[in-house]
């Protein structure tokens, strides 16, 4: 696993940019779930968000990757780099997700599930399989390609998922406790796993945990998030 | 015919209604030739009960033969109720459909064809214009031009005649009753072997019909309209006292009755019951040969006669094949549809023609026609008795209804 | 406070959805019922009535039949539902989980498929004093020559007909239950019981049976009001002086005498009526019930009735397993039958002369059954799908809080609409056209549907469709590959269902195809009135053999479909 970087490739993406939230509130029926926050994430680091379970942390990221469902409220900006991205439709905001659930999609085999995240304007399929297959080996699971996720070990998915969402390029990455359901054996080596990826494709990242192991394992920033209900 | 007038026709109808007797304006001066010329590329929508699959395939026969000779498409629209035909004609009335209606043709008779006259809802007069119409024996078959009382008026081609009988299995019954009365006996010996369908069946009504028929004082007050209640209880009452007496001997001691006549059909094949009701005198004969009775199977009639009708094909006021229609009235009235009918292994039913009236070629192919084992020969199916007036059988089935329905 | 929704326009059309499937239904039914409304009040132009009075009414209370004949459907009605719900709810407590349930479960889907009036065919010859199972017993047994005497069809007290609706329905309600189940987290929920010291039944009824109560809610209206309307299966099984009030309207609405018209007009109505007050009467009940319930359930009581409920629950169900394997081959044997008179255990003349006669027919009615079923069914998915995704996109109570609406044809009797229906159609000139038979068809169809599809779809994670979202995809794109390819298994039961219950439709076919429209099922209730047995089991048969098919079919795509995917693998 060392160049990992062929499965994203510079001239493809857009230019690292930091990730800022400015005023970012979450409400609901006017009870705010979370915020106002202000935060900026650079390329490469690492940014925690901490707090107890309730405080609208996945809340918080369902916002910022517009997924909210539309019961929420949000106000405030979310900016990429200069450009706000506050409007976009979350297929258009590049904003990778990862949750404690690996969420394969489970009637796609791993290599389609892989190929589902590949941006379309790569058009040739054997281009596809191509990047898919060395994402696997890059990630020691080759001939993978056409296994039934439901027949990976916990492990294994969790490294498909991650794989999945950086074939898909994003700019910046959203973690959602993804390392909880995890052995903590498993659960240090996973951890590396994704940090080496987001350094070397320079996303700014954001993480949310409970778990104080994933955040000082970070070495980047850390905030803590208080439950706003009382 | 020229399609203009059916178009001003219709429009008169649309405005004023039909008269109250149901004929729109006569047309008597219509050419056949025209006719037939018109009919010729239409589509006949013909709703004819469709509960039994030797008529199904009579009526099949029929329209191959419309095709071969004169390129009308017949269509059967199969109905289990010739009062739902009633009901959509009315329906399309309702709605100011006064054209294209779905109907072309409906098999009709008695209360349907009195309902339907009575709202307007028929084309017509039609029949003096069939060629083959003059072929039908309106003299001794009377019910052929008054229809359960009801004058025809040309409103509906006769179709076949028929006459209520018995169906019974010979391998189980010696003796069958010979009148009302008798059945009385009968039952009394015979405990739970007799039954009727429950009104308003065709055939349990025309039980009672036929009941009524033979106990009343003086039929002939059957001939006419009553609806003075008293008159109607007094009239009536040696027909309740008679059913008062055979109810607590007949299937399920009276507490229960068939749901139609086609259900005491199987009863009698089940052996539930020894006696089957049939309007048809060649049923019995057909019923075995299509392997639905047994071959003991045999018919009977009382001695004084039974009740009988005819049964006929009418044209809807928004029809938009009237010709066509027309046509196939025609073709059914012909010697050669008439005597496939009769003939039981078609069908089994009684011609509404004159045979004195046909050529001596058709004449021959009549007399050839196979009775079958188990239908009468004419001269043992006794005198024809007549529908009473359609207002005594809504009393009697109103009043069946409160005495025995629940 | 700026809101950023950023929707495709393509859900923005999709708001529309749940307008537009109300519009398709409400049309036809609101005014098929006004059409029908005002006749029971006097009022019919079209037979030169249009003064409005209560006369219709007066006729309608005063009728010789009608006392006996509302006492006979309540009475059916409820004992069917309360009987089939009964059975259901205590077979799943007792057996969850056991073989025997596994074997039950196997068996839904053709009971489910099988027409009403077909299998009441069956039973009604297995079950006769002259049927099957005498027949089998006799002469031997027995010592008879001919059948005993006494009422078993249609009899008095509706027992068979009763008989005929557990049938039915208690499968029925054990799919719904089995739906419920996966909703409300049963096994979790029983294993806490279970290790409180509860025994299995006293920990269904007190920790799950609530829950599943709630979600099955709206399906026991549904059987209520189908068993208090229901017109074939009493015309077939049920009492018949006098007969349930379903049958009598539709007698009248039928009497060639059209001033009856009023009358049954007003029947109608009371008919409503009594689905209204019978529905509004189990809700209330159902409330105290609950009371008295909760009231018990605190009480630590480990047990109830384990062993009886046990064996009784298996016993019932057996029963009816038995007797709709007896309806079928019943039915299969006589559409072999040349001749097979009483007391013969089987035909003494054998034939394929049945099925040989009627090809021709068979294959054209098939035909229209088939086009019809699928038409429906695939316009009822669609709508259906259209409507929830709206309510997955734009939250719960968006625009979709009418739906419910959309069960109204469910518990209206047909009757007292379709007449009305009818007379639309043709003000509309789309009369005894395709279009207004499968439109007609759908507001059967597509309740059913809803009914299937609506508990699958809502609980369908949407994590899966936000991350897919997340990775680029288009909605359009993460709906076609991610949401509906997950959705197979419910999406194509529910179109199983959709097409059984097109099949089934008698007379919205009848009224709304102006005859000219034969189905397996317009020609079954027609030649059942020849009392030809061969025939009809012919026709039954084939009713029952369309949506077996389709309802395999909708089993068997999603095992080989997802044959490499262990998690999506049926149960």
């Amino acid at each position: 696993m060392t160049n990992t970087n062929t499965f994203h490739q510079p001239e493809n993406s857009v230019t690292a940019s930091a990730l800022h939230l400015q005023d970012v509130c979450v409400s609901v029926e006017n009870t705010k779930l979370a915020g106002p926050i202000n935060l900026t994430v650079a390329p490469g680091e690492i940014f925690t968000i901490m707090g107890p379970s309730g405080c609208g942390k996945s809340s918080l990221l369902a916002a910022i990757s517009g997924t909210l469902s539309t019961n929420f409220k949000v106000s405030g900006d979310i900016f990429l780099g200069s450009q706000s991205i506050t409007a976009l439709p979350p297929e258009d905001r590049h904003i990778g997700m990862l949750f404690q659930d690996d969420l394969l999609f489970p009637h796609l085999s791993v290599g389609e599930n892989l190929k589902f995240g590949i941006p379309a304007a790569i058009k040739n399929r054997n281009e596809r399989d191509a990047l898919a297959e060395k994402a696997l080996d890059d990630a020691g699971l080759p001939g993978y390609m056409s296994r039934d996720p439901a027949t990976l070990s916990g492990g294994q998915r969790a490294r498909v998922a991650v794989l999945r969402t950086l074939l898909s390029r994003p700019c910046v990455l959203l973690l959602d406790e993804p390392f909880s359901k995890l052995d903590v054996e498993l659960r240090d080596k996973f951890r590396q796993f994704v940090f080496r990826h987001v350094k070397a494709h320079h996303l700014p990242t954001l993480l949310v945990t409970h778990d104080p192991d994933d955040a000082s394992a970070t070495g980047g920033e850390i905030i803590q998030m208080a439950n706003t209900f009382t | 015919m020229p399609r203009k007038l059916f178009g001003i026709s219709v429009i008169a109808l649309g405005l004023f209604g039909f008269s109250a007797n149901g004929q729109a304006a006569p047309q008597s001066t219509a050419n056949w030739q025209d006719v037939q010329e018109k009919a010729k590329g239409q589509t006949v929508y013909w709703n004819a009960w469709g509960g039994s699959e030797l008529i199904n395939t009579y009526i099949s026969w029929v329209g191959k033969r419309l095709w071969d000779d004169a390129r009308i498409t017949l269509k059967q629209v199969k109905v289990t109720d010739t009062a739902d035909v009633v009901s959509r004609v009315l329906a399309e009335k309702t709605a100011g459909k006064n054209e294209d209606g779905s109907v072309d043709l409906v098999w009709i008779n008695g209360e349907n064809f009195a309902s339907m006259k009575k709202q307007g809802l028929l084309f017509g007069p039609f029949t003096q214009t069939l060629p083959n119409y003059k072929l039908v024996d309106t003299e001794s078959k009377a019910t052929t031009i008054v229809d359960f009382t009801i004058p025809v008026d040309g409103l509906e081609a006769p179709w076949g005649m028929a006459k209520f009988n018995f169906i019974y299995d010979s391998a189980r019954v010696q003796k069958t009753p010979t009148s009302v009365a008798d059945l009385l006996n009968w039952t009394q010996q015979n405990t739970g072997r007799f039954t009727y369908p429950s009104p308003p069946d065709y055939l349990g009504s025309t039980f009672l019909k036929q009941a009524l028929t033979e106990l009343i004082e003086d039929p002939s007050v059957l001939r006419t309209s009553t609806t003075e209640l008293s008159e109607l209880n007094q009239a009536t009452k040696p027909l309740w006292d008679f059913l008062d007496a055979l109810h607590p001997n007949l299937w399920r001691k009276g507490s229960q009755f068939p749901a139609s006549s086609s259900a005491q059909q199987q009863l009698l094949d089940d052996g539930e019951v020894d006696i089957h009701l049939s309007f048809n005198p060649g049923a019995a004969s057909s019923l075995i040969k299509s392997g639905e009775l047994a071959p003991s199977v045999r018919t009977f009639v009382f001695d004084k006669g039974t009740i009988g009708n005819t049964h006929f094909v009418a044209i809807p006021y928004n029809s938009s094949s009237k010709e066509a229609a027309m046509v196939v009235a025609n073709f059914l009235m012909s010697p050669e549809a008439q005597a496939r009918k009769q003939n039981p292994n078609y069908w089994g039913d009684d011609t509404v023609l004159a045979i004195s009236k046909l050529s001596a070629k058709d004449q021959q192919v009549f007399a050839k026609i196979p009775l079958g084992a188990a239908t009468l020969p004419p001269q043992e199916l006794g005198p024809t008795l007549l529908e009473p007036h359609p207002t005594w059988m809504e009393y009697i089935e109103k009043e069946w209804l409160k005495r025995y329905g629940q | 406070m700026k809101t950023f929704r950023a929707l495709p326009s393509k859900v923005f059309r999709l708001r529309y959805m749940p307008a537009i499937t109300l519009l398709v239904f409400l049309t036809p039914v609101g005014a098929g019922l006004i059409s029908s409304v005002l006749p029971a009040f006097g009022y019919l132009p079209a037979l030169g009535r249009s003064d409005f009075s209560g006369e219709a009414w007066g006729q309608l209370l005063h009728h010789p039949a009608i006392p006996a004949s509302i006492f006979t459907t309540i009475t059916t009605g409820f004992a069917a539902t309360i009987i089939s719900l009964g059975l259901a709810l205590f077979f799943v407590a007792a057996w969850y989980g056991s073989p025997s349930y596994k074997k039950t479960r196997k068996m839904l889907a053709p009971v489910l498929a099988i027409p009403h009036s077909a299998l009441a065919i069956g039973l009604a010859f297995l079950i006769a004093p002259s049927g099957w199972i005498v027949r089998a017993i006799t002469p031997w047994a027995t010592g008879w020559d001919r059948p005993p005497d006494v009422a078993i069809i249609h009899d008095p007290y509706g027992l068979t007909l009763i008989l005929g609706l557990v049938i039915k329905e208690t499968p029925y309600f054990l799919l719904m239950i089995l739906a419920a189940l996966d909703q409300t987290q049963a096994e979790k929920r029983l294993t806490v019981a279970r290790t409180l010291g509860y025994k299995p039944i006293s920990a269904w009824i007190k920790a799950v049976q609530p829950a599943i109560y709630k979600q099955i809610r709206l399906p026991i209206f549904a059987v209520l009001a189908f068993s208090l309307s229901v017109v074939d299966v009493s015309l077939i099984l049920g009492p018949s002086a006098p007969p349930p009030l379903s049958v009598l309207v539709l007698r009248w609405f039928n009497d060639p005498d059209l001033s009856y018209r009023f009358m049954a007009s007003a029947g109608a109505m009371l008919q409503l009526m009594i689905v209204i007050a019978a529905i509004s009467l189990w809700f209330v009940v159902e409330v105290g019930v609950s009371r008295i319930f909760r009231s018990r359930s605190s009480m630590g009581k480990r047990h109830f009735f384990e062993t009886e409920i046990k064996l009784a629950s298996k016993a019932g169900i057996n029963f009816l397993v038995m007797l709709f394997s007896g309806s079928l081959l019943v039915l299969v044997t006589w559409s072999f039958t040349w001749r097979w008179r009483f007391p013969d255990f089987l035909p003494s003349v054998w034939s394929f002369h049945s099925w040989q006669n009627n090809l021709h027919n068979l294959a054209e009615s098939a035909g229209t059954t088939i086009a019809v079923g699928l038409a429906g069914s695939i316009i009822a998915i669609i709508l259906v799908v259209a409507c929830l995704e709206n309510e997955k996109q734009r939250g719960k109570n968006a625009g979709s809080g009418a739906l419910w609406l959309v069960y109204l044809p469910l518990m209206i009797p047909q009757v007292s609409f379709l007449f009305g229906v009818q007379v639309i159609s043709i003000k509309a000139n789309i009369d005894s056209s395709w279009v207004s038979v499968i439109w007609t068809h759908l507001l059967f169809v597509l309740p059913y549907v809803f009914l299937s599809l609506s508990d699958p779809y809502r609980s369908q994670d949407n994590r899966f469709f936000n991350l897919a979202l997340t990775l680029g995809s288009t909605p359009s794109r993460a709906f076609w590959r991610i949401r509906l390819p997950l959705l197979l298994r419910p999406l194509l039961f529910a179109f199983a269902v959709g097409f059984a219950v097109s099949v089934a439709q008698y007379l919205p076919t009848l009224f709304a195809g102006g005859g000219r429209f034969a189905t397996v099922t317009t020609e079954a209730v027609n030649l059942s009135a020849s009392g030809n047995r061969r025939i009809v089991a012919v026709y039954a048969l084939l009713q029952a053999i369309l949506p077996l098919i389709v309802f395999a079919a909708a089993m068997r795509i999603p095992n080989f479909v997802f044959r490499n995917r262990q998690a999506l693998k049926g149960s």
